[in-house]
């Protein structure tokens, strides 16, 4: 059995302008293994931030359902913690206190002590030390979602849910924080599904990559491996023939829609997205 | 202090001395017993009530401090109780959109209700001046305070208690680390409202229920046609009204936040 199952999941949404509902996606199918790193990319539009919603538990699915570990996803649970674009940092509580309120709920039955000791391991880890007094709104974007990070990676969740976490991030900064996500992740190897519509972002850091087709009614149209070896280095990934290539076709994907980037030896056709799915 | 403070200062000084003089020619102009008492003859009664804050002859003749303190007794007892129940149903009020438009027409009607038109049930139902006196407290200063914590709590951030909803945080715990905190500055900003009518209204109740407290007290001075002590209660009153404004703006400045 798939540790995280997306079982032929469906959105509606109630339509803007008059009766009727709009189906944002239909029938999304895949699955991701335990330790490994999945990204979808789409177009805005695409539902992949409802999608993320949906496993997050955050949103129902209209139709399907996602499945963790055998048991249907139907409650946020610590077990699936989210890194949100706009941070979504408690801006009242200290750097120290947001990561500790996280890991006050992941580890209920700690000690004060060694609670502390680990807020601080991942205040350290994330390069925050010496910010941990300070509030949110007195951090540039590329702090918040370190912090965002640490507090995500510090409850050791089973599956961590990133919804283009670096889109407000500046380019510079962004690069990274990337790196520091590949840092964190490699050492605990936990799941991950990530959103993004950052192409090269998509390839550095994921073993496979989703790709969505336009919205409304969009569907999974295939899903692509990322057979690049790990560490990958982003200045050597820049004449990478694999990574081009790669890089070509997610790009001709987007640009150009479904059929066309179909038959040119990447990823299963867009009519069988279950095909892509074991692995 | 910054030129302007200075300018300000001094303004402020010169308005206060020239009210000052314009009232004591305003005094001195009229016969003994048929105008206004003038400044000086209000200091010089504060300069007596002052140096015997708490003294007590009888029902009828206490020190200005004992009717402070009565009033402020009344005040921590009414506005507490009702500070509590309003953030407590403000809060359910927030969160259940559906209860809030549920209930939000009887508030409206209620709120704009001056809180002396509930004294005579009081009085009938409870038979105790004191605590009908505590109960018009009480509802003067509940509104305020549950409109805006309501309104607060309804207008946090879903952000936040989505991230709430994932750590799974137990209810007190998400009431305490997450919608208080949230709400604050709303709820703050209802009690300082709530504060200020409650003071007013305190006043009035008390010139109807007599006994002791600031309001009964200048109802008395009135009725000895003591007039300094009615003036020097009205200062009495204005400044306590500004600290205890005070103190609840310095909790507003503690619990604001930036997003």
């Amino acid at each position: 059995m798939a540790f995280l199952e997306i079982d032929h999941v469906t959105k509606h949404f109630p339509s803007h302008d008059g009766p009727g509902e709009v189906c944002v996606f239909r029938e999304v199918a895949f699955s991701i293994a335990q330790g490994e790193f999945v990204t979808m990319v789409g177009h805005s539009g695409c539902g992949k931030s409802t999608l993320l919603n949906i496993i997050a538990g955050l949103e129902r699915a209209s139709g399907g359902g996602v499945v963790l570990e055998g048991r249907e996803v139907t409650q946020p649970g610590i077990d699936r913690m989210v890194v949100f674009q706009n941070f979504s940092l408690m801006p009242w509580m200290t750097v120290f206190e947001n990561i500790r309120l996280a890991v006050r709920a992941a580890y209920p039955s700690w000690d004060r002590r060694r609670i502390v000791a680990h807020v601080q391991r991942y205040v350290d880890m994330v390069g925050l030390a010496g910010a941990e007094r300070k509030r949110p709104a007195a951090l540039s974007g590329g702090m918040r979602q370190r912090v965002g990070l640490a507090r995500a990676f510090s409850t050791a969740p089973k599956v961590l849910l990133l919804d283009e976490p670096f889109a407000q991030i500046d380019a510079l900064t962004r690069g990274l924080i990337q790196d520091e996500l590949i840092r964190m992740w490699t050492a605990g190897r936990n799941t991950v599904f990530m959103v993004t519509h950052d192409v090269d972002e998509a390839i550095l850091l994921s073993d496979r990559i989703a790709l969505m087709t336009r919205g409304p009614e969009a569907r999974l149209a295939e899903i692509v491996d990322v057979d690049i070896p790990r560490p990958r280095v982003r200045a050597a990934l820049v004449e990478d023939p694999d990574y081009l290539r790669l890089r070509a076709h997610i790009l001709r994907f987007l640009v150009e829609g479904t059929r066309a980037a179909a038959g040119d030896g990447y990823g299963a056709p867009a009519t069988a997205p279950l095909a892509a799915t074991p692995r | 202090m910054t030129r302007d403070r200075v300018q300000v200062l001094c303004l402020s000084v010169a308005i206060g001395v020239v009210f000052v003089l314009a009232w004591q020619a305003f005094a001195g102009s009229r016969p003994p017993g048929k105008g206004l008492p003038g400044p000086l003859a209000v200091g010089a009664t504060a300069w007596q009530m002052l140096a015997h804050p708490f003294y007590d002859h009888g029902p009828n003749d206490k020190g200005i401090g004992l009717q402070l303190g009565a009033s402020l007794g009344r005040l921590a007892l009414g506005y507490l109780t009702a500070s509590a129940g309003a953030v407590m149903l403000g809060v359910i009020l927030g969160l259940s959109p559906l209860l809030y438009r549920a209930v939000n027409p009887y508030i409206q009607v209620l709120k704009p209700v001056s809180p002396l038109a509930w004294m005579p049930l009081f009085l009938y139902t409870i038979k105790d001046s004191g605590q009908s006196a505590i109960l018009v407290i009480f509802m003067s200063s509940l509104w305020p305070t549950l409109a805006n914590t309501a309104f607060g709590v309804a207008s946090i951030k879903r952000d936040y208690l989505n991230v709430a909803s994932i750590l799974q945080l137990s209810w007190p715990r998400r009431l305490v680390t997450v919608i208080l905190p949230a709400a604050a500055p709303a709820i703050v900003a209802g009690l300082r409202i709530s504060m200020g009518s409650a003071w007013v209204a305190i006043i009035a109740a008390e010139m109807l229920i007599g006994g002791t407290g600031i309001g009964y007290f200048v109802w008395n001075e009135w009725n000895n046609l003591a007039l300094t002590s009615v003036i020097f209660a009205i200062l009495a009153i204005g400044l306590v009204g500004v600290l205890l404004d005070a103190g609840l703006a310095r909790l507003s400045r503690r619990l604001a936040y930036t997003e």
